[in-house]
């Protein structure tokens, strides 16, 4: 008998975890839009006029932080990537949900406008819909065998 | 001279979205015809990137700061081919709606573009 002694190892070469096959990859791509787009923005505001609107500067800047880690941890796919995924997807329609909810209530704590503004109006309502639609693919595409 | 380029180029990367995205809605991954609109859309990009700096150059003041406008007007030009790579790693429908969302994205630049070099004059 010619079994394997050892735990069975998978035949072939270890599936590739699909976060950014198919529809995932433009889900990355729309979210390398705003990791590059958010991040390029806050160096820029935080670094010339910090003063003018300190709180809406920081905010834009975690939720810059948050479209990057998102961004590489869809690209490079794998069970860990995928934990920070969803927790990064769930912290981020939280906070467009807390900032969108805030800037409504009060205008005037914002004297800029963030990303995360009058819940991502400004730039077509994406960075609401994104995280959902990204916890709907961490949930649905076929995670690594085994991974479960 | 660089607001009605700005107009060709958002028209173009909205006629380049819509037909990816049609080629998306058909299931089908981009196909040589649509990478040359992309090189169309790209040129016209590169064209609107030399004209802005050749603006730059003779002294003219964009509202929203050098520093922005010369970043969207490179981001403008870096869209199409990033998205167009991607559509060549991605043969299927999503490639194709991979570079639909991409010329959508630059279109909107355009707009943002519109306002940064402040609008109404020139």
């Amino acid at each position: 008998m010619a079994e394997p002694s050892g735990p069975r190892v998978p035949s072939g070469p270890p599936a590739r975890p699909g976060l950014n096959r198919g529809p995932g990859r433009l889900l990355v791509t729309l979210y390398a839009v705003f990791a590059i787009g958010a991040t390029s923005r806050s160096v820029y505001q935080l670094s010339t006029r910090f003063g003018e609107a300190p709180l809406a500067y920081l905010l834009s800047a975690v939720a810059a932080a948050v479209y990057v880690v998102i961004t590489v941890a869809l690209v490079r796919g794998g069970r860990g990537a995928r934990r920070v995924a969803l927790v990064c997807c769930a912290a981020e329609l939280a906070g467009v949900l807390t900032v969108g909810t805030w800037t409504v209530l009060d205008p005037s704590a914002f004297p800029d406008a963030t990303v995360w503004s009058d819940y991502g109006l400004g730039y077509l309502l994406l960075p609401l819909v994104l995280p959902v639609i990204g916890l709907l693919w961490l949930r649905r595409s076929p995670a690594g065998a085994g991974a479960a | 001279m660089l607001i009605p380029l700005t107009v060709a180029v958002a028209v173009a990367a909205l006629a380049l979205a819509a037909w990816c995205g049609f080629a998306a809605y058909r299931d089908q991954p981009t196909k040589d015809w649509h990478f040359a609109g992309m090189a169309v859309v790209t040129v016209l990009a590169l064209v609107q990137l030399v004209v802005g700096v050749v603006q730059l150059a003779r002294g003219e003041k964009p509202d929203g700061g050098t520093v922005v406008f010369v970043s969207y007007l490179l981001g403008v030009a870096a869209c199409v081919p990033a998205v167009g790579f991607m559509s060549l790693a991605e043969r299927t429908r999503w490639g194709s709606a991979t570079v639909a969302a991409g010329a959508v994205v630059m279109a909107v630049l355009q707009v943002r573009l519109y306002d940064v070099w402040g609008g109404g004059h020139g």
